[in-house]
């Protein structure tokens, strides 16, 4: 479908419709919102990892003046356990409710407990702190290894393990055991003249958006809600107050309002149902719900910590002959790590014969995993990549070529069987070992440069837009799409193209679930490849339409008008795009249109990464002296917004890789839920990140395009630790690899 | 939060008076980047917030040969930096100073408040230790003078006594061949609080130069800023070379008394102190070298 190779509007670089919106702090975002009559909340969390609830006493909280109303467990219906799809991940219903608000236990520290509405936010806060709860206190599990003994303390009361989808009679934390086979590992082995096996060890981490969590629900009167949010996907959020809620979808409406970040966090609900459920209570008024970022640590998001081992194997010649790992992934306080998305990207990018991935997804007492850009991936390369790096070592080999031996290309066979389409994995590792970058001397003590790959499969999903003509020439556009990295640009683009026109003519806008067709989340690197395939098809619609109107004035078939270049044609007639729609009025009214799609054609996507460090051996602190970041991305829409995607991905990886992790003390107490103690990476820390855009389009797509937000997140740490070992002869394994860890690998504390 | 009340004190005696009558239930308010952000995350509680900013004495911001440094205890850093590095003084003082968050925090915190709100990990107090700061306290019983390496007690905790205030700080003049630095380790380049931090002062006479004054004090590797005397002595007498420097560093390791925290380890702790009580001698000693000034 790429029959244009030149494109007007694909590959320049606009100004964002909502660029002024957002310079200028107008922008509409949750925490701006302000209703009439509207009540405050607050929330009781569990200062308890792990705890039995025997008793709640709200009395105190209700008597107190200006509190409307108080919610615990009890208000929310005991749902029927029931999975909904949430694209990136599953959940089930009953365990949503469960960790909406504890009912029987306290999960994890930060667990809401009750949640009071009340004329100001500091009532509310006050009122809080009068709700009695009586706690027996039970002895947490952090440790995903310690939660897989046989001994460990039990979370759920009804968990069983999935045994390659057997269920297991014996409670347990282990929710399941998933693996996938190609070929025959043992054998691989024998075959192989070097092998390396190591343990790898990654930290729980969190998204780290700036803007918490926060929901605004109006429940009517006559049943009605409504919820105004910051939420990557409106429809997910309706479909999930549906469920836990359990009232029809008809009465639900979602709101998203702009969102400061979601990194793959804003999927899942945690205020919605307690909004709507305090605006029932209060005698339906508006109510509001803000998280601080205390509780957006201990209480939302992370990712999951994980244990991976791998071996990996290879002849003399280099040519991988078997790989194997095994995952184990924290699923946080209910069953949903991202450990099998983890077991798809840990050997993506190469053509092995003879693979064994074993996957487990496991309790711990932490907060439910959820999505976290290209989720599982991060930890999964951290372990391959550095074992690649390795063998490469043993083989004496240059670490990229050897990964370019190994490319996987179009039909090579992932371990899951499934074959690659037209992939550029060979394109990125060419392209970075022909980097100067990779030439570059590398001069000075204890410095080291250290190059990783990385996979992502992506995802495609079901998009919806409208638009409408207006007399000027102008283009309505509506589409369900949350824009977090620009793709209200992106998609107008992807429109102005097809319809031939200036990107200025359109105006798109993000509307509720009332106003558009269903739309997924932002999430999966989608919406640029799926809502973009729904507005070209929603263009041609309107040229088939404005064909007819041209055929009217003309008097000729539609069949017959043609259009190019922004111009409708017929014979000698001639009118712009600009013109016709002039003349709406007289052909019968409006033009509109609506698009629903679904395609399942998207394509996966590779990166690899080269960065310089330097290591201060007296301290442990690793600087980062330079980072290039060569990515495939199909066809870059808007290139300064892709390489924004690539460079947010890196330095979230960076994170990852030097700084970032949760640290709970031995009674499960999240002890550094503050952005001064959750060291993200600040600009002081990072250099200036160089990107490197490859295009092999994806050939399903009509304009190539391929998702680009996830892959660039997983490279980082692996290449980061690839680095620290030219620099200091040590290779670390567990991540962050903060000073004292670098320290402690270097024998000096 | 609680509402509490406020109360803007225009002169020493009104604040004593407010202070004492509310018997430990009110706080000082100095530039607030401590204060208002544990009221606000409810990890403090008071009834009455009596700000100083308005009582000219703790405004004052002077130097004198003779009698060294004022500093009055509402004065923000970015005025006292600035003073400093105008006249080219106490450029160890400036150098912690400078550290305290950003440019905008610098615009309310006062070296005071980091002094009072006595955190282990506080920047500004290792170098008051070495430059011999005295706290210039005042109260219903009067003023009283205090070293500052006494000032803090524990964690959060200090030496004011129920009605007390800080109104000032006094450093002695810097004199000839003396030099001072204070260092931090932090993992991130900003945005962070020091994982283990490390003061240094000394003094240089003679030719060949020898040390004979030297002080030392850690900072987050105990519950309080530590002034190790040890260190300092053992330098005495001296050269200074970096086998003397290294030596003070390994007794600085010896006293200090780290934990495991969120923000490090006890064993990262101890073995920084040395590493950073090397790199303050160091460049104290360069400081000292060149009179003093630079
Ligand atoms: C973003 C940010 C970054 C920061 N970075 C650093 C840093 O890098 N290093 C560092 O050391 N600190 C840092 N801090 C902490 C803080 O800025 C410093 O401790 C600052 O010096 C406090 O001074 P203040 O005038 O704001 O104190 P305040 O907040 O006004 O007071 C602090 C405490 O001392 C008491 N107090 C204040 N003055 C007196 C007085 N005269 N007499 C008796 N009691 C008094 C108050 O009651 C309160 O308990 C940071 C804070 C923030 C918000």
């Amino acid at each position: 479908m790429n029959e244009k190779e030149t494109y007007r509007v694909i590959g320049t670089r606009p100004l964002r419709p909502d660029g002024a919106d957002k310079v200028t702090g107008r922008a509409l975002y949750g925490a701006d919102l302000r209703l009439p009559g509207m009540l405050y909340g607050a929330v009781l969390r569990s200062p308890h990892a792990h705890a039995r609830i025997l008793s709640i006493d709200t009395s105190a909280a209700e008597a107190l003046p200006g509190v409307k109303a108080v919610v615990t467990a009890a208000d929310l219906p005991d749902v029927e356990a029931k999975v909904a799809s949430l694209g990136e991940g599953s959940v089930n219903t009953r365990y949503q409710s469960w960790n909406i608000l504890a009912r029987e236990k306290a999960l994890y520290y930060g667990h809401a407990v009750a949640v009071v509405a009340a004329a100001s936010v500091h009532i509310a806060q006050e009122a809080v702190k009068l709700i009695r709860v009586n706690y027996e206190v039970l002895p947490p599990v952090l440790d995903v290894l310690q939660a897989m003994q046989a001994d460990a303390p039990i979370l759920l009361r009804d968990l069983r393990t999935d045994e390659l989808g057997e269920k297991g009679s014996a409670l347990t934390n282990v929710a399941a055991h998933h693996q996938t086979k190609k070929g025959d590992v043992e054998r691989g082995f024998q075959e192989a003249a070097v092998t390396v096996e190591r343990e790898f060890h990654t930290a729980t981490v969190h998204q780290g958006y700036i803007e918490p969590q926060n929901a605004t629900a109006l429940y009517n009167q006559d049943g009605r809600i409504t919820i105004w949010c910051s939420t990557q996907g409106s429809f997910g959020v309706r479909d999930q107050l549906k469920d836990i809620l359990d009232v029809p979808v008809a009465q639900i409406k979602v709101v998203p309002m702009e969102i400061g970040g979601g990194f793959g966090g804003k999927n899942n609900v945690y205020l919605e149902p307690l909004a709507a459920l305090l605006s029932k209570k209060s005698g339906h008024k508006p109510v509001r719900l803000t998280m601080n970022h205390a509780d957006v640590l201990s209480a939302t998001g992370p990712t999951s910590g994980s244990v991976i081992r791998v071996k990996m194997g290879a002849r003399k010649d280099g040519r991988i002959t078997a790989a194997q790992a095994w995952l184990a992934y924290e699923a946080g306080a209910f069953p949903g790590s991202p450990v099998t998305s983890g077991m798809g990207v840990i050997f993506g990018p190469y053509a092995i014969e003879n693979v064994l991935l074993d996957g487990y997804d496991v309790v711990v007492n932490k907060p439910p995993a959820a999505a976290y850009r290209a989720p599982g991936g991060t930890n999964a390369a951290f372990a391959a990549e550095v074992v690649i790096d390795e063998l490469a070592e043993k083989l004496g080999m240059d670490p990229l070529d050897l990964r370019l031996l190994n490319a996987a290309k179009e039909g090579d066979r992932k371990a899951d069987g499934v074959a690659y389409g037209r992939i550029g994995c060979v394109e990125v590792l060419e392209a970075a070992r022909n980097h100067p970058h990779y030439r570059a001397p590398l001069p000075g003590k204890f410095r080291g440069r250290g190059v990783a790959a990385g996979s992502w499969g992506n995802y495609g999903g079901k998009s919806s837009a409208s638009a409408s003509v207006n007399s000027d020439g102008s283009v309505n556009l509506v589409e369900g799409s949350v824009d977090i990295g620009g793709s209200r640009a992106s998609i107008s683009m992807q429109l102005a193209e097809t319809l031939q026109i200036p990107v200025e003519s359109i105006r798109p806008q993000v509307a509720d679930t009332d106003t558009v067709g269903y739309t997924e989340g932002t999430y999966g690197s989608r919406t640029t490849f799926a809502t973009g395939w729904a507005v070209y098809e929603l263009g041609r619609r309107l040229i088939g339409l404005l064909c007819e109107r041209a055929a009217q004035l003309w008097d000729v078939e539609p069949g017959q008008v043609t259009y190019e270049g922004g111009v409708f044609s017929c014979g000698g007639q001639r009118l712009s795009f600009a013109e016709l729609a002039g003349k709406m009025d007289e052909t019968g009214g409006a033009v509109v249109a609506s698009v629903s799609v679904q395609p399942e054609t998207w394509g996966p996507a590779f990166a690899a990464h080269i960065v310089d460090v330097e290591v201060d051996p007296e301290t442990g602190k690793v600087d980062i002296l330079r980072y290039t970041a060569v990515q495939d991305v199909g066809k870059a829409v808007h290139p300064a917004y892709v390489e924004g995607q690539i460079q947010g991905g890196v330095a979230q990886g960076v994170g990852w890789g030097l700084s970032e992790g949760y640290y709970y003390d031995a009674q499960g107490r999240l002890a550094n839920a503050s952005l001064l103690d959750y060291r993200m990476p600040t600009s002081l820390d990072l250099p200036a990140i160089e990107t490197v855009i490859v295009e092999v389009p994806n050939p399903g797509h009509p304009y190539g395009v391929r998702g680009v937000g996830e892959v660039p997140i997983v490279p980082p740490p692996a290449a980061i630790a690839n680095a620290i070992y030219r620099a200091v002869g040590v290779r670390l394994t567990t991540l962050p690899m903060s000073p004292a860890r670098v320290l402690e690998a270097l024998g000096k504390a | 939060m609680r509402a509490f009340e406020y109360l803007s004190a225009s002169s020493v005696r009104e604040a004593v008076e407010a202070l004492a009558a509310r018997n430990g239930r009110a706080r000082v308010l100095a530039g607030g980047t401590d204060l208002i952000v544990q009221l606000r995350e409810g990890r403090r509680e008071v009834d009455l917030v009596v700000d100083i900013k308005a009582i000219p004495e703790a405004n004052r911001l002077e130097f004198d040969l003779q009698t060294g440094l004022l500093v009055g205890a509402a004065v923000p850093c970015y005025r006292m930096v600035g003073f400093l590095n105008a006249a080219g003084i106490y450029p160890g003082l400036a150098a912690a100073a400078g550290l305290v968050g950003g440019t905008q925090i610098q615009g309310r915190a006062t070296l005071g408040g980091n002094l009072c709100n006595a955190s282990p990990a506080a920047d500004t107090i290792p170098a008051l230790i070495v430059h011999r700061a005295a706290c210039l306290i005042t109260g219903p019983q009067g003023e009283r003078e205090l070293p500052a390496e006494d000032f803090c007690t524990g964690p959060g905790q200090t030496a004011l006594q129920p009605g007390e205030f800080l109104l000032a700080l006094r450093l002695p003049p810097e004199p000839e061949g003396f030099g001072a630095h204070y260092v931090r380790f932090t993992p991130r380049n900003e945005m962070d609080i020091a994982v283990a931090g490390a003061g240094a002062s000394l003094r240089l006479a003679g030719s060949p130069a020898r040390i004979i004054e030297a002080r030392v004090a850690l900072g987050a590797v105990a519950p309080t800023p530590l002034l190790v005397r040890e260190a300092g002595a053992s330098l005495v007498g001296k050269a200074p070379t970096l086998e003397a420097f290294e030596e003070a560093g390994r007794l600085a390791r010896e006293a200090a008394r780290p934990i495991d925290d969120m923000r490090g380890t006890a064993a990262q702790r101890r073995h920084l102190s040395g590493v950073l009580v090397r790199r303050a001698l160091e460049t104290a000693y360069q400081r000292a070298s060149r009179g003093g000034d630079a």
